[in-house]
């Protein structure tokens, strides 16, 4: 519980009712949606405008109090679990669509505002954000833009880094910094705009983002390809793109997610099977039409055991729904799931599920991965029970193992969940003791105090590497 | 998952005597499934309406974890916040890990509702009415007659002139002028017990006549018994069954609503049928899950009767459109336009029972109308069985947002599948007056009035 003298400064600035510190307030914003992390803020505070933030900054920099702000809490790395306790700042009152520049076709927007409601809007003007993290229904684009979330579009249109082109945010000390704009060239000094998106929450607070829209494509068809070798499956990849052909999504699920999927969802897929893609083209409907007869030969070229191309929405919806059941299937196998975004280049995908099903093998823990394959974005996911401390703690033996191996193909620990608390240990791993300095170095030219966020990105402890038995 | 994990609750003794009672009687393996990944959150109206994490899904069963765990007290604000649920379970279907939020809601309120310490009149009222009336037949049809005694008496027209009915709050003034006439004559005195099939029977289904339904909307249960008989269903309307048990489960009182639906589930099993069919979700949504509420009984025959009768229960437009005749419908054909119709969901039908499809296929079907999806159609009303009586401010907002979306359809009749939905879209019109004339009706009241008679067909055909 903060001083009486503090929360009264912080309530002058918000109003009564807009700074809690009840019991129910701080237990119900003590968690994200990371699995076995939780930690009771001091307070919560929900302010309305930038001015506000930069007025409550001003105060908690003076009392040295730390803050998390947050959206909807939906991430996956601890990254909005108030570990060192402090603030949780929660911005959902700054919701608003604040333009839709059709001149320029940017839009300006709050970092409450939920993404798919964005999304929805944009779309009814005729516009395009790509985009698509999974949680987009609940999650914000300040969070996503915190975090740099992916989604399924990410080989073709990449991800939401390449659609922020400028924010406003208010600093440690509560002064007020405006990056970019709506400018597609702009060196201007450091690029602070792609310096800030991904930074956590860590660097300063996010109050307002100008994003960048694109025209939507006209067409789109989808497809299902399934192999008994996983090697045809990873050539099947390669072999798109170096035919010049970027799909716009490009998903993978590995065997053990087939028979779970096809176990909750009914949909009698083979289940001798190694591997699935479903491959969508979108763009002009000849070239889409052009790609998929492409894509189509190459499949059977690579020894598809199986190919099925839709004709119509429902179809493609149908074919769509072993994808889209992927997580809700493993979700419901155990109490506890742990999703992680381990990713490697594309051409090491096969190599890597291969290892991934070794370690879990080892571990005698359950994984099944599903991903991007276009981008070489895995989600080996497990499923364990929190409560059986012996087992949580072989999965979480076999993800370091599982990390270590992505490094080792020359991957990283995180593809699009962002370091929060989960991963901070093995963050060293991927970018080294003088890469973990200049980082260290940035952070406290932003924040000296280290106020914002603390406890994430950076561990107080790195991890030792295991050495890896092959064989 | 429950009966494959050994491992179970924390081994914790709480001193505050509601933690110890939320901690026993709450699934904690239900806690443990909720991943916290937030997906339930846009498909909860009270957390669209507030926008903070308590009045969510996940928030809440955060706290209730919480107060098991002993993280924190039970204190006034954590019972508030159970009751401030709709309960209308919209995150269940959207839910990943199959988290059965409405057991684990319906379980802190038991608990609260054990160390309950009412006010004196609350406290009778209670009782009044969930000993005293909603169980008992007679009582009801007392309360039913009293009802229609009010409304055509005279009395009423003297209550409100009198401006008598201004001593009561605004949102209980509201509801008595919605409030239909009322009858003592139920389904059972209109057409008795038995009903033939028009045609060749398809089945031997009986009919559940609710409790309020069978009062306030007898006429509802004469046109479903029609309709069904129309679709080639032989219809029976067991005399002895009681109310379902909906409102006591949903406030608390679990003993309750599991010795009505003992009484039920035998009375039904006796009457030899192949389906029990509902016409209002919020009813519905109980019987089907009989199979959950007895799965703890002593007796492994009362479990085994539980689930014989939980896999009966059918809506009525599910029940017509997958295994009945489908029957003709039309528009009077004075009309020269289509007529518009539009549909509010029951939220216990659609999540619960999962009919959304079947009722939107029998609109759709009558001639000369045009089906009209109404925005939000599948988010709560704010009705929730006593909910807009209990939490009429949370009520009104969310009322409100909903005939902000009815306006925009244009529709002459807005259509729905429960007697609680009902009656708050009766409200919400009286009250937020849309710019057309509208009409509330019940779905089975709407199709009966437009139906094509068997003999009708032929004989255009000839």
């Amino acid at each position: 519980m903060l001083k009486a003298e503090i929360t009264a400064k912080l309530r002058a600035i918000v109003g009564e009712k807009h700074y809690r510190d009840d019991q129910e307030a701080l237990v119900a914003h003590s968690y994200d949606g990371t699995p076995m992390l939780q930690s009771l803020p001091d307070g919560v505070i929900y302010p309305s405008s930038t001015e506000e933030i930069s007025q409550i900054m001003k105060v908690l920099s003076e009392y040295r109090v730390p803050v998390v702000s947050r959206g909807s809490g939906s991430n996956l790395c601890g990254g909005t679990v108030p570990s060192e306790g402090g603030v949780v700042m929660v911005m959902h009152r700054m919701n608003r669509i604040l333009e839709v520049d059709m001149e320029n076709l940017t839009a300006t927007v709050q970092p409450g505002l939920i993404t798919a409601e964005m999304i929805a809007h944009i779309e009814e003007l005729g516009l395009f954000y790509p985009p698509d993290p999974s949680s987009m229904k609940i999650s914000t684009i300040g969070g996503n833009i915190a975090e740099c979330s992916g989604g399924l579009r990410g080989l073709k249109y990449g991800t939401t880094k390449d659609y922020v082109i400028g924010l406003e945010a208010v600093l440690a000390n509560g002064s007020i910094i405006r990056t970019g704009g709506k400018l597609m060239k702009d060196v201007a000094g450091y690029d602070l705009t792609k310096l800030l998106v991904g930074s956590e929450g860590t660097l300063a607070i996010i109050t307002e983002a100008t994003l960048k829209l694109i025209p939507p494509p006209k067409a789109k068809k989808t497809m299902l390809a399934m192999y008994k070798d996983i090697y045809g499956a990873a050539r099947t990849v390669s072999k798109i793109i170096e035919s010049k052909i970027i799909p716009a999504t490009l998903e993978f699920m590995d065997n053990p997610t087939i028979r779970v999927v096809d176990d909750f969802a009914k949909l009698g897929l083979p289940l001798d099977m190694e591997a699935v893609l479903l491959i969508e083209q979108d763009g002009d409907p000849e070239t889409v039409e052009r790609d998929i007869a492409r894509i189509r030969e190459i499949c059977e070229l690579e020894k598809a055991d199986r190919l099925e191309v839709a004709e119509s929405r429902e179809e493609a919806d149908r074919l769509l729904t072993a994808r889209r059941s992927a997580f809700t299937a493993l979700a419901r196998l155990r109490p506890t799931t742990m999703l992680e975004d381990a990713t490697v280049p594309r051409s090491k995908i096969a190599d890597m599920v291969l290892r991934i099903n070794e370690i879990a093998k080892k571990y005698n823990v359950t994984i099944a991965t599903f991903g991007h394959a276009g981008d070489g974005n895995l989600h080996p996911t497990a499923t364990t029970d929190a409560r059986d401390k012996e087992e949580v703690h072989r999965v979480e033996e076999a993800f370091a193992e599982i990390f270590e191996a992505s490094i080792e193909l020359g991957g990283t620990i995180t593809g699009e969940h962002g370091v929060g608390i989960v991963k901070a240990p093995y963050l060293e791993w991927k970018v080294g003791a003088p890469g973990i300095e200049v980082m260290r170095g940035i952070k406290a030219a932003f924040d000296p105090h280290n106020l914002l966020n603390p406890g994430k990105v950076f561990a107080k402890e790195s991890r030792k590497r295991v050495v890896l038995q092959h064989g | 998952m429950g009966e494959t994990n050994m491992m179970n609750k924390p081994d914790i003794k709480h001193t505050n005597p509601l933690a110890q009672t939320l901690l026993n009687k709450l699934d904690y393996d239900q806690l443990t499934n909720c991943m916290r990944c937030g997906f339930c959150l846009p498909a909860c109206p009270t957390f669209r309406e507030t926008g903070v994490e308590p009045e969510s899904p996940r928030g809440r069963i955060a706290l209730m974890k919480a107060v098991a765990d002993g993280l924190m007290d039970p204190d006034q604000v954590f019972q508030d916040q159970m009751n401030h649920c709709l309960g209308c379970r919209a995150c269940e279907p959207v839910c990943p890990a199959d988290v059965k939020y409405g057991q684990l809601i319906e379980q802190a309120r038991d608990a609260i509702e054990d160390h309950a310490t009412h006010s004196v009149p609350v406290t009778g009222l209670r009782k009044l009415m969930f000993k005293g009336v909603f169980p008992k037949r007679g009582s009801l049809k007392l309360l039913g007659g009293s009802l229609a005694f009010y409304q055509k008496s005279g009395l009423r027209k003297l209550a409100r002139g009198t401006g008598m009915m201004r001593l009561f709050p605004d949102h209980l003034r509201e509801m008595e002028s919605i409030l239909p006439d009322s009858t003592s004559r139920g389904v059972i005195e209109q057409v008795g017990t038995f009903y033939p099939a028009k045609g060749t029977p398809l089945a031997r289904v009986a009919l559940f006549r609710g409790c309020i339904m069978d009062v306030m909307f007898a006429g509802t249960n004469v046109n479903t018994v029609e309709l069904l008989s129309e679709a080639g269903f032989e219809v029976v309307i067991p005399k002895e069954q009681v109310c379902c048990g909906a409102l006591h489960a949903h406030s608390g009182e679990m003993d309750q609503a599991r010795s009505l639906a003992k009484i039920n589930i035998d009375v039904f099993k006796d009457a030899g049928i192949d389906y029990v069919v509902s016409n209002a979700g919020g009813c519905g949504a109980l019987l089907v899950e009989y199979d959950h509420l007895m799965h703890e009984d002593s007796d492994p025959e009362v479990r085994e009767n539980a689930k014989w009768f939980a896999k009966r229960v059918i809506d009525v437009s599910k029940l017509v459109v997958e295994k009945g005749r489908i029957p003709r419908f039309a528009e009077k054909m004075s009309e020269q336009a289509d007529v518009t119709v539009t549909y509010q969901d029951s939220c216990h039908l659609r999540n619960v029972m999962k009919s959304s499809g079947a009722p939107r296929q029998l609109m759709r079907s009558v001639e000369g109308a045009c089906y009209v999806e109404m925005k939000e159609s599948d988010r709560c009303c704010g009705s929730a069985g006593i909910y807009n009586v209990t939490q009429p401010e949370m009520a009104g907002q969310l009322l409100e947002h909903k005939m902000e979306h009815a306006a925009t359809t244009n529709a002459r009749y807005m259509l729905t599948s429960n007697p609680g939905c009902l009656l708050q879209m009766k409200l919400g019109i009286e009250k937020h007056k849309p710019p057309f004339q509208m009409e509330a009706m019940h779905i089975v009241d709407y199709l009966h009035e437009r139906l094509v008679p068997a003999e009708d067909r032929n004989h255009n055909k000839s």
